[in-house]
């Protein structure tokens, strides 16, 4: 089922065409509007004119959130203040936050995105959409929201939070579809079950999960738990927010919007640009934005890019489902990990439920990583041995996986912090 | 066979007030008591006169609580009486998991909590030997 068949599953040749021709118009108006990409642009010695195939585009400079910051807050705006109709913002955890803005037409296609990826995962205007992401600043749960009026879906902007509440309402309204977090969906699951309800009681069948890095295994873990099919929703604020791409029920990587994106993965350390399949960080190029257009904005994802047709019949590229944010990474003693590597080994493990925090230190110049492990019901033993050997088990595993020394603590149930958003995995108490 | 209520507390302040305030609140009281610890965390196995209150209502206020069996053994309270009880144990290749003393006293007689592996034999064999074992109103009455 397709929202717009006729771009969804356009010729190479076409679609290549349209997005040459928006990508020179992108550049034109940068290099005329933004004076940020205009110096970066004359100091590199390239005008618009120099961009004449699709494979010019690596002529251009990169940006990045360090210019998104520097540009604090309306920098790198393309249009003026009036013609801007929303404005949304990170939460600045770390400095500055950055700040995007849209137009109303940049608003329609934003919607148009998102009624794509909500039909591509299966959701209709039969459905009962929950969006449980949340709205405000942030992008999530107005970009959803939009798309799914859009299809004719009936939507309940839950928002994040009040858990028991959304419980409630997914039992009381019928929610066939839930958006949300893939960490919050989790909570709500054990919430419900806390609830004495039963995924057979509700009449919800698929989930579309993003906002951050989840693994195959958890994936896995909530279709069992819930009762339903789980698709992977890629999107960013500084690109658009939610709908960049979006999962079909092969589940084999996202479907990127190319007639509004253009991809590229390149070699996070020397910006080297990688060819089809290679794994990296993903690099996006808006090229039908108004307000905030991006060349070549470095997300911190780390994936790669299928090219072939999905047998879905869309024809746009394939991202495989992001691994790891390098903001979520921590290094450890020289070695990378992803919250998401832990969380995929945990799935494995009969009893343990996916709970955890990695909390990183450095003792006497060495870095050490313990991973706090929730001891579930089922695994709780009144033998400390058992207890013992279950510790050893978490830890092996991990070992062999992340390929650094972890030390595994076992607490209590229900003491890490549940989120309702997105979840907080790392605690980096480090001092550099 | 009694009723053992086992109780995961991870070793910060305040873990077992809270677990003893709890049962307090519901009048439930410990008739014993052991903790076994690691660095990390900890077991804690109550005897209480109320099994299944207890468990419920430590599973309520959102610990994580397991239900084990355990045996009560009448141990002579002079020198050499705990020896030979662990005597018939050995030779009848009985392995213990664990072992507390009781607090209270039903006889003259110390009494012993001990976790076996196959409690329903080594039961058997404390009977065959004369070694009293008490039963779980007895105990939780005391």
């Amino acid at each position: 089922m397709y929202w717009n068949q006729e771009i969804e599953c356009m010729s190479r040749k076409e679609l290549d065409e349209l997005k040459l021709r928006r990508l020179k118009e992108t550049v034109f108006r940068v290099y005329s509007f933004v004076p940020s990409y205009k110096a970066k642009m004359d100091e590199m010695g390239i005008t618009p004119g120099d961009i004449q195939t699709l494979e010019d585009i690596s002529k251009l400079p990169y940006t990045t959130k360090q210019d998104l910051r520097d540009n604090y807050p309306f920098g790198l705006f393309a249009v003026p203040m009036t013609d801007v109709v929303r404005i949304h913002s990170s939460s600045g955890t770390t400095g500055k936050p950055t700040v995007v803005g849209y137009t109303r037409r940049d608003l329609d296609r934003w919607a148009e995105l998102m009624a794509r990826a909500l039909t591509c995962a299966g959701a209709t205007r039969y459905s009962v959409v929950q969006n449980a992401y949340g709205y405000g600043l942030f992008t999530g749960g107005l970009g959803v929201h939009y798309g799914a009026e859009k299809i004719g879906a009936s939507v309940i902007p839950s928002s994040g939070g009040n858990t028991k509440r959304q419980v409630m309402l997914m039992q009381d309204f019928g929610t066939t579809v839930l958006t949300c977090t893939p960490s919050y969906a989790l909570y709500m699951q054990e919430v419900m079950t806390e609830m004495g309800i039963k995924p057979s009681q509700l009449k919800l069948k698929s989930g579309i999960f993003g906002a951050e890095p989840w693994s195959e295994n958890m994936r896995r873990d909530l279709e069992n738990r819930l009762e339903i099919n789980a698709f992977d929703i890629y999107g960013l604020s500084e690109i658009m927010g939610p709908g960049v791409a979006i999962e079909c029920p092969q589940k084999e990587g996202l479907h990127l919007f190319e007639d509004n994106f253009i991809a590229e993965i390149i070699n996070p350390d020397t910006g080297e640009v990688l060819p089809p399949g290679e794994k990296g960080e993903l690099v996006l190029t808006t090229i039908n934005k108004e307000a905030l257009p991006m060349i070549r904005y470095r997300t911190r994802d780390l994936s790669s890019l299928i090219p072939e047709t999905c047998p879905c019949g869309r024809t746009h590229v394939r991202m495989n489902k992001v691994l790891g944010r390098s903001d979520d990474m921590v290094i450890i003693r020289g070695v990378n990990v992803f919250p998401s590597m832990v969380e995929s080994v945990l799935l494995t493990i009969d009893n343990v439920e996916p709970y955890y925090l990695l909390v990183v230190d450095r003792i006497n110049n060495l870095d050490e990583l313990e991973v706090w492990v929730e001891v579930s019901e089922k695994a709780f033993s009144d033998e400390v041995r058992k207890l013992e050997q279950l510790g050893k088990l978490i830890t092996r595993e991990l070992e062999s996986s992340l390929g650094v020394a972890v030390k595994v603590r076992l607490v209590e149930p229900k003491s890490l912090q549940r989120s309702e958003g997105k979840a907080k995995r790392v605690e980096d108490r480090r001092k550099f | 066979m009694v009723k053992q209520i086992s109780i995961f507390l991870e070793n910060k302040a305040g873990r077992l007030a809270s677990v003893t305030k709890v049962l307090g609140e519901h009048r439930i009281n410990i008739r014993a008591l052991s903790i076994a610890d690691t660095s990390d965390f900890g077991i804690l196995r109550l005897i209480v006169n109320e099994p299944e209150k207890a468990y419920g209502v430590l599973k309520r206020a959102g610990f994580t609580v397991s239900e084990t069996e355990v045996i009560a053994v009448e141990v002579p309270d002079t020198p050499g009486g705990l020896a030979r009880v662990l005597d018939v144990m050995g030779e009848a290749s009985i392995n213990i998991e664990y072992l507390y003393a009781f607090i209270g006293k039903a006889t003259e007689d110390a009494l012993v909590i001990f976790k076996v592996e196959d409690p329903d034999r080594a039961v058997e064999v404390f009977q065959t030997h004369g070694i009293g074992v008490l039963d779980s109103s007895q105990v939780y009455k005391l």
